[in-house]
């Protein structure tokens, strides 16, 4: 076996110095002053930036392969995290996730598409939508909160014809306003500024932020009836929805008024206007989030709904409302982690967001530790490196057969996982940034004077 | 220290209406959708009674295939609450050996290699019945397996680690399946230990032959079908018999119902719970068989999606309740069918799992589920 094992060795020191990297960058984001946290972040970007650019000699540190598997990691990670919310630290069991991926991907490569094409209705419908069903979101919200009790299917009836409606009148004035953009788009010899590169940067940060937001109002319509089942029921709804999302992909241009997704075929032509630099700088803001989230009131009260819903109840904790908000919040990271992952290679297929790979995310969770954030991203890391980098060149040697041996092994390793430590590899330890914050028990002017003998 | 007393009038909390006022909304939501589903059954019903006819058969054929695999999920997860899922691959398994056991062995014809003056009658039922019974005793030899080496050492552990750990062997299973000295990476047209007869229905029944085709407006049927049925009816009997008549019946009922007290009244409840790993498995593998006779391409990942469907009948039926899977199995592929045949073949797996939900919101446990204990 022509195995090079300088070139193993050098795999596993990279694969050791990336978590190495990802555990400086927690721990020193859980500085307490804003200069450690900024030279943290900084730095770590630098440290990957050099890796990169700089070759030392023949030998590139940091191959665009390498960059390559880091933008996919960041990507998992994001919807990694926002499964360990949802499952790890909510207990629902769900395997949607995969699902919301997609939705986001196929959202932001849409808008973007439409966009380089000279079509501003993706962004404008979409955004004008998002917006307005996010607002009869609201208004029923509050008008359900007149009574109490209210059935869940009359719930659902009044939030789905009212997004129906603010999506026909979104899609109305979406055109509208196309219409009225049009000319700025200039022809293709003469270029306006609506196609200028700094426009369509923005158009792609917004396309991801929306893409997040379409998947948290998908999840919050999908998951107000289905989260009133039990566990296993809504792990095998969340399962179909997957399934069906992934049905309507392959068929998004017959089934589907979406001719630019090609269905099956996949969507090309989508622009590339991200690097690692995008998934990493949205992976923070997803950290950030969640550890806040995860830390304050309501974080605690989502992780009561998991300890025993019964106890939680009697506390007063609104148990429906805690799940919604879990899941709500996870679909939406894992929304904007397909946002950022639609714009990397330009071409999405339906194969990439069958149910059978959207185990994955779920596998990662479980393997670092359900509840552990520090975990999930380890896993996330751990996982793509180890499983796309190391172990396909390993098994690179076995010929044609070899993508199949890795699905064979990983089983395998799960299996052993699972029976020597159930709980994952970390467990619920938390590291760094991620560790529950320090809370003064005092005020600060009250810590300052010295107690009364 | 007096505790000020709430009263009811207090200005700071709202008084709410109660919400069973707006439960109309719901309602009328739900039979509009009933209504017009019905309608548009109907108006296909009377436009071509013949093919509505015809699709129903189809369903048919698809529904009691569902209903041979999820028994072994529905007793599985009433006995230990684990969703199997490497239940759909056992019935893969089930497929590919009758496969090579039909190519490789010859094992449907055994009783005229060794026999030749054996009547062709005694050879046709013999044979592929052999076949059957090898592909069942395969099956359950692999998912007792399993049960031993995978779930068992899992049984005290969360319930997730056992989830995973199926998973992991669903997994294990596809793709070992999927390499080339075992079964195959790809789709094998499947050779059928018997011939499909096909009869036609139109004034009597008569064969459809080479020479003969079957005429305009007559409805068509295979001896798979009659097969198919004929199994899936006299497993779901057996069985039947197995739970209500049997002692290992009641053992299994005993550890469906506490598993602690089942153990201290003397019952073996590792051997209940392999046991039932092993009657399902054989029905898988009945079903593996038999669905590919009747859908004749088989390949590595065959089992995902009935397993998945036949675990989504399970639950329809209400979970841990045998005539409740083999009524959702039906109704599964009912939906399956008609969708198939009237709106398009890609939106069927969409089509079975919105059914699942609905029902589930109008009867959270299942047609024929028991309601949940509240928890103490």
């Amino acid at each position: 076996m022509s195995l090079n094992v300088g070139f193993l060795i050098i795999t596993v020191l990279k694969i050791a110095g990336l978590l190495a990297w990802v555990y400086g960058l927690l721990w020193g984001l859980g500085q307490r002053t804003w200069a450690a946290k900024l030279v943290t972040v900084v730095g770590a970007f630098a440290v990957i930036q050099l890796a990169i650019s700089l070759p030392f000699g023949s030998v590139t540190l940091f191959s665009d392969f390498d960059s390559g598997l880091l933008f996919q990691a960041c990507t998992m990670a994001m919807v990694a995290l926002g499964l360990n919310l949802i499952y790890g630290f909510n207990g629902q069991f769900s395997l949607g996730q995969w699902g919301f991926y997609g939705i986001g991907a196929y959202a932001a490569a849409d808008i973007t598409y439409r966009w380089t094409n000279d079509d501003a209705r993706g962004l404008l419908v979409v955004g004008i939508g998002v917006i307005l069903i996010g607002l009869v979101i609201l208004v029923v919200h509050r008008f359900l909160s007149q009574y109490t009790g209210v059935p869940v299917m009359s719930a659902f009836t009044l939030y789905l014809f009212g997004s129906i409606a603010a999506g026909a009148v979104a899609v109305a004035l979406g055109g509208a306003g196309h219409a009225a953009l049009a000319p700025l788009f200039g022809t293709k010899a003469a270029p306006g500024i609506l196609q200028s590169p700094v426009v369509i940067q923005l158009v792609f940060f917004l396309a991801v932020l929306l893409a997040g937001a379409v998947a948290a109002e998908i999840s919050f319509l999908f998951g107000l009836p289905v989260l009133s089942l039990g566990s296993d029921y809504f792990g095998i709804a969340t399962l179909g929805f997957t399934i069906v999302v992934n049905t309507l992909m392959i068929n998004s241009d017959t089934i589907l008024p979406f001719p630019e997704m090609k269905g099956g075929r996949g969507m090309i032509g989508i622009p590339k206007l991200t690097n690692w630099f995008w998934a990493f700088a949205f992976l923070l803001a997803v950290i950030v989030v969640m550890r806040n989230m995860i830390h304050s009131s309501t974080g605690r009260a989502i992780m009561s709904v998991r300890e025993d819903e019964t106890a939680a109840k009697v506390m007063g904790i609104d148990i429906a409302n805690n799940k919604l908000l879990a899941f709500v919040v996870g679909s939406l990271f894992a929304g904007v982690g397909g946002g950022v992952y639609a714009h990397f290679i330009g071409f999405l297929s339906p194969g990439t967001f069958d149910f059978l790979v959207g185990f994955n995310p779920l596998i990662i969770v479980v393997f670092g530790g359900l509840g552990s954030m520090t975990g999930t991203i380890t896993a996330s890391f751990g996982w793509i490196f180890f499983l796309e980098g190391l172990l396909r060149v390993i098994l690179g040697q076995l010929g044609t057969e070899a993508p199949t041996w890795r699905f064979v092994l990983y089983p395998i390793a799960l299996l052993l996982l699972m029976l020597l430590r159930p709980k994952g590899l970390l467990g619920t330890v938390e590291w760094g940034f991620l560790k529950a914050p320090w809370v003064p028990m005092r005020s600060r002017a009250e810590a300052n004077t010295p107690p009364q003998a | 220290m007096a505790i000020p007393s709430s009263s009811p009038a207090s200005p700071a909390v709202r008084a709410r209406k109660p919400g069973a006022r707006l439960a109309w909304i719901g309602k009328v939501f739900l039979s509009l959708l009933a209504l017009a589903v019905g309608a548009i059954l109907f108006r296909d019903l009377v436009r071509d009674p013949r093919l509505f006819l015809q699709i129903v058969i189809s369903g048919l054929q698809l529904g009691f295939v569902y209903a041979l695999i999820a028994l072994g999920y529905t007793m599985v997860y009433g006995i230990v609450k684990l969703i199997n899922f490497a239940h759909g691959d056992v019935f893969m398994v089930g497929s590919f050996v009758s496969f090579y056991a039909v190519t490789r062995f010859q094992l449907h014809v055994w009783p005229s290699a060794l026999f030749p003056d054996v009547p062709y009658a005694v050879v046709v039922i013999v044979g592929p019945a052999t076949v059957i019974l090898l592909s069942m005793l395969v099956c359950v030899a692999l998912a007792v397996t399993i049960e031993r080496v995978a779930y068992k050492p899992l049984r005290d552990a969360p319930r997730i680690a056992a989830l995973i750990t199926a998973i992991g062997v669903s997994f294990f299973l596809e793709f070992f399946g999927a390499l080339s000295f075992v079964f195959s990476p790809r789709f094998i047209p499947y050779q059928r230990p018997f011939d499909v007869v096909t009869w036609y229905a139109k004034d009597g029944i008569h064969l459809v032959t080479s020479a003969q085709a079957p005429p305009e407006g007559s409805i068509t049927f295979s001896n798979i079908f009659l097969i198919i049925v004929l199994a899936s009816v006299l497993t779901q009997l057996l069985l039947q018999f197995l739970v209500r008549r049997t002692k290992i019946g009641k053992a299994m009922r005993a550890v469906s119902f506490d598993k602690p007290a089942a153990r201290l009244m003397g019952i073996n409840v590792d051997r209940v719970i392999s046991f039932t790993f092993a009657v399902g498995a054989a029905f898988a593998g009945l079903g593996g068989v038999l669905y590919a006779i009747a859908y004749p391409s088989i390949w590595s990942q065959l089992g995902i999606l009935p397993g998945l469907k036949a675990f989504v009948a399970a639950v329809l039926g209400g979970i841990g309740s045998i005539p409740g899977a083999f009524v959702g199995a039906l109704i599964m592929g009912q939906a399956e069918a008609l969708t198939m045949g009237y709106i398009s073949t890609p939106m069927r797996d969409a089509v079975a799992f919105t059914v699942l939900i609905l029902v589930l919101l109008v009867r959270p446990t299942g047609i024929f589920g028991e309601p949940e204990k509240e928890k103490a």
